[in-house]
């Protein structure tokens, strides 16, 4: 037994001059241990301990007064004779003195003389020990339900010293539950937890440092000084290896405490343990200290440690193995050389059976063998592989995650997996989620050699049930007509066969692709009659204002554009911007026969509309066409910068860190981790980090973009600690700024914010925009004296800075002072393509009647 | 970090807590509620199976009638996660001797509330081998020497296993017969397009083995694959044998495999576990021998009326034999009434699963059976959409047969005492997702 007083700091008095032996210890022990070692704390102490020491003090009374010492020795069959014998305990003086405590404490823990409560009660304080243990596994099996059993605590707790190792693993479980609620009669159990930390069996060890560091409340952490030094330092690896977890448990609990026993230096010592499990568990919690207090450099990898783990990776079970590749992956090899001994090592386990040291393996590997030369990078890239692909015919869960994460590392390297397309076919019984990740993989992988297989393959999958699949596989085939010129013929005959399915929404999505494909590839033109024919079939915004816009951008080439144009025109919403686009367009090409359309159409989107955007958008065309019609036809009817791509990508900055978190979450979602951990650690701070950071990014990529938001910046002076965002709306009006929610929901970007806010071109832009705007005036000049496409734009980026334009125009205080939003905005807005659906073609939209203008 | 599990729940369909623990206190109790409010009562369902929900994420796997939620709050390694869940449930099967489900878990809870101490620390996986953890945790509870005297042998060996070098096996095994079975599962993925051109077609292979030796042997396989003999032949500089080579895609092995040695000499070499465990597993993509051709044609006839006619071939040896052969024929839903005519074995319509379902018990080789059908269809509401077929299913298993032409070459086993040891090898060929559109 030990003396605990001296270490806890607080009952010290008694603890001097005879040491306490805890009293909860006396209840077990007047069961477990001779009587010479029962031991009762006399009474004039108990009022000198610390009151947690009295309340430890009152279960053994009530038991005592229960229970004869003798019925625990003698066998069943004696039992009921002895029940009878006089209980010496009750001559106990301590006994009488306590008697009122003992009511008060029995009456706190009253509960109803009947029902289930009682009769776990009733069990588990029965003499017999099989009712004990059946009485705890149905305590247990109540609260598993969600049933609030803590009232029986005091009665659960008596049962904790036991030899019987269930019904301990039993108790223990029931502790944790509820010793938060319960903190002062946790310490009842202390004892208990410190003998069995020196029990003989290395499993009951190994389970109390288990268990007391899942007990989280403060003063058993005081308690845990002793045990846990002594663990650490167990002959048996696997007590050690559990120590190792539980110095985790409390540094997350109490680090100072952690840090003062030097807790952590074990900790880095115990790489060097000769058994790999003890290893991995030590990276483990050294990893989890140091990602909560960087400051600690609790994780350091030395050459030393470098090799010890090497040595660990090959011998320890395969969670030892994800845990130890983890690491190497954070670590940045010294040199060329370092870097390729890593790669050597590590590449071996491309073949484990286990799907998560693979993905952990890939992921060291493709960090590392960044840093070696040309032969071997490429060599390792041809290693990586048939693994990815194994990888695919795991169980479905973590077939998606390798997907997630093979998208991340094609976008980084495109040609690792071009001749493994077919291992991307889907299966007719895959999950939704799967069918959808592969198609997207499929086409990152669509090259012009397997392009017609693909073809096939997706126009398969446009003719399945599934109506989102069917959606995903028509857009698979626009976004390969345009990613593959060669196979942009097939993939319009494909189309053609699908709109001939006339399944409603196959068409509606194929007549979007179509779109795409016309800004894109000229000389498609002879399909526009098929299309036509399916108007009346269009019922989803999206579709139909892709019609309007081929039928607006081919007016002189279709006979009865005018009554087609007119038709939408009754209906007209949601695709009303189009439809005025399209009109005017139609005018400028065939003026004899439009004259009276765009006049009504003018009037109804001058008079009668609400959307400030359309009234401004309809003045503009207005004058334009009542000035000079020349002007106009240059502004309008210019030519339209090719489109690159429409398949989605990852900004560069935002790719290389994911690369880093490959097989964790952040891959799966293909975010920052910042952007979905708890909100505990989301701050302003990080967003604003995240900001200027993408900032610099546009800088390098997007001169002109970089020196709005410059100008911008420059002009107004962020306060520390304010969202940057607020920038993206500065208010003129006085009217709420639209980014008044801080930090914006995800799925929101500014710029809706922006197109939603009525503001009028007539404000005039005052101080701090002034710069800005005449920024974009000298944008807007120059793109216009290049005959409308931006010339600087770069081919990647063409979205984005459109976008920008387009909103200058929209609303000009506002389109000069646009700040590249934080990263969550930039990745919902930017990949216009696929990441939504419905905003993105809409987007799209808009950027086609901004070219139009000018 | 590999997982850091915040809590673990097991639910039922309808969303009841079967067993939950909490392994760290940053998530609430709350968390399955928010599971089930915008998850299960959601169409959220199935689309996915990582979603976040305020700052936690969950990550899901139904596994028959129950529902196996992670709840985590940091930047955890998700595939890490769902191998675990994987990894849990083969041992809990183990355990339970094969069901695992709502029932199996509501009479083994303080079974599983007991390997989930043990199997997870602190959200950290720790072993989850089934032969080690059974040393210690058995059905019965093992009896703590806590009162009796600390010579206790038993139990501090087993500890020593859990986290010994050589982790998987136990020392001082004794067999009276030294013996070694190997079986040789390779299952045949097929996507055949309607005209019979092969789309996609690759076999996964695995090797069982069963173990009952004794000692601590070393055990090396040979395999008639490309890069071993190469390796082979290298090393003994002596020609490569004339034969059938096969090229392995990609292979993976069971922990107890030197990896790196796989990786430098290309041999497989390892201290096996005692008993049945999975050896490698692999995959071809090449040369594969397809056991059947199946030839369909459906013909439409009107709006009522279907005809089906398949022909299924076998193009193994004359002298082997399928086993269970099941060709499933996907048919309409509103199909009403079927008429069969088959050359060989059995043929119904199932209307649970809407197919015509073609069971042929032997099949032999080199054969081809036909099976022609009429199918009448209730004429239904003008249905818009025409019907989309599914694929032609079909299962099949064909012992001593393998689609890859894959071979044992050798096995050798190595102990110091020197014993004998008798090795079976045994062969099957099953059907993975052998699928032909129609």
């Amino acid at each position: 037994m030990t003396d605990l007083g001296a270490t806890s700091g607080c009952g010290v008095v008694c603890a001097r001059e005879a040491p306490p032996k805890f009293p909860s210890m006396c209840i077990t022990s007047d069961r477990q241990l001779p009587p010479s070692k029962r031991c009762f704390a006399p009474p004039a102490l108990l009022h000198i301990l610390h009151p947690s020491y009295r309340w430890c003090a009152l279960p053994l009374l009530l038991d005592g007064r229960r229970k004869h010492p003798a019925t625990h020795q003698a066998d069943e069959g004696q039992r009921a004779a002895a029940l009878h014998l006089p209980h010496p305990s009750k001559q106990s003086p301590c006994t009488h003195a306590h008697m009122s405590a003992v009511q008060r404490i029995r009456g706190a823990f009253a509960v109803p003389r009947k029902g289930e409560t009682y009769e776990l009660r009733a069990g588990l304080v029965s003499q017999y020990a099989y009712e004990r243990k059946e009485a705890i596994q149905r305590t247990i099996q109540s609260m598993t339900l969600g049933k609030d059993v803590s009232a029986l605590f005091p009665d659960v707790l008596k049962n904790i010293a036991t030899a019987d190792l269930d019904q301990k693993k039993l108790v223990y479980l029931y502790l944790m539950n509820y010793a938060k609620s319960h903190p002062d009669l946790c310490i009842l159990a202390v004892n208990t937890f410190v003998q069995d930390s020196e029990d003989p069996n290395p499993l009951v060890r190994a389970l109390a440092i288990r268990t007391m560091g899942c007990i989280r409340v403060d003063k058993m952490v005081d308690y845990m000084e002793d045990p846990l030094r002594k663990t650490l330092k167990d002959e048996s690896p696997y007590v050690r290896k559990t120590a190792a977890i539980c110095v985790a448990k409390l540094f997350d609990l109490n680090p100072s405490m952690c840090l003062e026993n030097g807790f952590l230096e074990t900790l880095q010592e115990m790489i060097g343990d000769s058994n790999p499990m003890v290893v991995a568990n030590s990276v483990s919690a050294l990893a989890e200290i140091m990602e909560a207090a960087p400051e600690t450099n609790a994780l350091q990898v030395t050459p030393q440690t470098l090799k010890k783990m090497l040595m660990a990776l090959n011998e320890c079970t395969e969670w030892g193995r994800i845990t130890i590749l983890e690491c190497l992956a954070d670590y940045t090899g010294a040199d060329v050389k370092e870097s390729e001994h890593i790669c050597e090592r590590v590449a071996p386990q491309f073949q484990h059976a286990n799907p998560s040291v693979v993905l952990s393996a890939v992921k060291v590997v493709f960090l590392h063998m960044r840093n070696v030369g040309g032969d071997l990078y490429r060599s390792y890239l041809k290693k990586m592989a048939p693994p990815l692909v194994t990888l695919v015919s795991s169980q479905p869960e973590v077939q998606y995650v390798a997907l997630r994460n093979i998208d991340l590392l094609l976008q980084k390297n495109p040609d690792i997996l071009t001749k493994e397309m077919r291992v991307f076919f889907c299966k007719y019984n895959d999950p939704p989620y799967l069918k959808l990740q592969k198609v997207e993989i499929m086409v990152r992988i669509a090259n012009d050699k397997n392009v017609e297989q693909l073809l096939a393959e997706l126009k398969e999958y446009a003719m399945e049930v599934d109506m989102d699949f069917c959606r995903r596989a028509v857009k698979a085939i626009g976004q390969v007509a345009i990613k593959i010129e060669s196979a942009t013929e097939k993939c319009v005959n494909v189309l053609l066969d699908l709109i001939a399915s006339k399944v409603h929404y196959v068409v509606q999505e194929a007549i979007v692709v179509m779109k795409d494909i016309f800004r894109k590839y000229p000389g498609y033109e002879g399909v526009i009659p098929t299309l036509c024919q399916c108007i009346d079939e269009l019922d989803e915004p999206n579709a139909r204002a892709a019609l309007i816009w081929i039928v607006g951008e081919y007016a002189e080439k279709i006979s009865n554009a005018g009554d087609i144009l007119a038709g939408f025109v009754e209906g007209f919403n949601e695709e009303f911007t189009q439809i005025l686009t399209a009109v005017v367009k139609l005018f400028l090409k065939r003026p004899d026969q439009s004259q009276g359309l765009v006049q009504k159409v003018l009037q109804a989107a001058t008079a009668e509309n609400d959307n400030p955007d359309i009234r401004d958008r309809a003045y503009i065309y207005w004058r334009l066409l009542s000035s000079d019609p020349g002007v106009t036809r240059s502004i309008v009817l210019s030519e339209r910068p090719p489109i690159a791509t429409t398949i989605s990508t990852l900004k560069p900055g935002l790719l290389d860190e994911l690369v880093t978190e490959l097989s964790t979450l952040a891959s799966v979602y293909h975010k920052p981790p910042n952007m979905f951990l708890g909100q505990g650690r989301f701050d302003a701070d990080a967003v604003q980090r995240a900001a200027i950071e993408e900032q610099q990014q546009n800088a390098r990529e997007n001169p002109i973009a970089a020196a709005a938001a410059a100008a911008a910046v420059s002009g107004a002076a962020v306060p520390p600690g304010n969202n940057i965002e607020n920038l993206l709306d500065i208010d003129f009006d006085g009217a709420a700024p639209a980014s008044a929610q801080n930090p914006p929901s995800a799925g929101m970007s500014g710029l809706e914010g922006m197109a939603g806010t009525p503001q009028r071109v007539e404000s005039p832009a005052p101080g701090q925009a002034q710069g800005a705007a005449n920024e974009l005036a000298d944008i807007f000049g120059s793109s216009n004296g290049a005959a409308g496409g931006a010339p600087t734009m770069q081919p990647q980026q063409p979205n984005l800075m459109n976008d920008d334009l387009m909103n200058g125009f929209a609303s000009l205080n506002v389109g000069g002072a646009r700040q590249p939003p934080p990263v969550a905005q930039q990745l919902e807005q930017d990949p216009w393509g696929s990441s939504n659906g419905q905003g993105s073609s809409s987007a799209n939209k808009k950027e086609d009647s901004l070219l139009d203008l000018m | 970090m590999p997982v850091a599990a915040s809590a673990i729940y097991f639910l039922n369909l309808r969303g009841d807590v079967l067993i939950n623990r909490l392994y760290r206190d940053d998530v609430g109790g709350n968390m399955v509620d928010a599971f089930r409010m915008h998850i299960m009562q959601t169409k959220e369902l199935g689309t996915c199976p990582v979603r976040q929900i305020g700052g936690c994420s969950f990550f899901y796997m139904r596994i028959s009638n129950v529902y196996i939620v992670i709840v985590v709050s940091s930047n955890a390694n998700v595939a890490c996660a769902f191998k675990f869940v994987v990894e849990a449930v083969a041992l809990f099967k183990s355990y339970f001797g094969g069901a695992f489900d709502e029932d199996a878990i509501r009479n083994n809870f303080v079974l599983i509330y007991e390997l989930l101490d043990e199997i997870m620390d602190f959200g950290y996986p720790q072993n989850l081998s089934p032969e080690i953890l059974k040393l210690y945790i058995t059905q019965e509870g093992v009896r703590s020497p806590f009162s009796s005297k600390p010579t206790d042998k038993p139990v501090p060996n087993a500890t020593l296993q859990v986290t010994g070098a050589v982790g998987w096996r136990r020392e001082g095994l004794v067999y009276k017969k030294n013996e070694v079975f190997l079986d040789i599962v390779e299952s045949v993925n097929l996507l055949m397009s309607s005209k019979g051109s092969v789309l996609r077609c690759d076999v996964t292979g695995k090797i069982l083995m069963k173990c009952f030796l004794s000692g601590m042997p070393d055990l090396k396989l040979g395999l008639n694959d490309k890069i071993g003999l190469e390796k082979e032949s290298q090393l003994k500089s002596r020609p490569t044998k004339s034969g059938k080579t096969i090229e392995l895609d990609d292979v993976t092995f069971h922990q107890c495999v030197n990896l790196t040695r796989f990786n430098s000499e290309k041999t497989v070499s390892f201290v096996p576990p005692d008993g049945e465990f999975e050896l490698m597993k692999y995959r071809i993509t090449e040369g594969v021998n397809l056991p059947f051709r199946v030839l369909p044609t459906i013909k439409e006839l009107g709006r009522t009326r279907m005809e089906v006619n398949v022909k299924v071939k076998s193009v193994f040896g004359a002298k082997m034999f399928a086993l269970g052969v099941v060709i499933k024929i996907p048919v309409p839903k509103q199909t009403a009434k079927t008429s069969f005519q088959v050359t060989s074995g059995r043929a119904k319509y199932n209307a649970a699963i809407d197919c015509l379902v073609w069971k042929i018990r032997k099949f032999p080789g080199q054969t081809e059976p036909t099976m022609s059908a009429e199918v009448e269809l209730i004429s239904t509401m003008a249905e818009k959409k025409s019907w989309t077929r599914p694929p032609i299913q079909m299962e099949f298993q064909v012992p001593m047969f393998t689609a890859s032409g894959l071979r044992v070459r050798f096995l050798k086993v190595w102990e110091k005492s020197g014993y004998n040891t008798v090795e079976w090898v045994r062969y099957i060929t099953k059907a993975g997702s052998y699928e032909i559109r129609c």
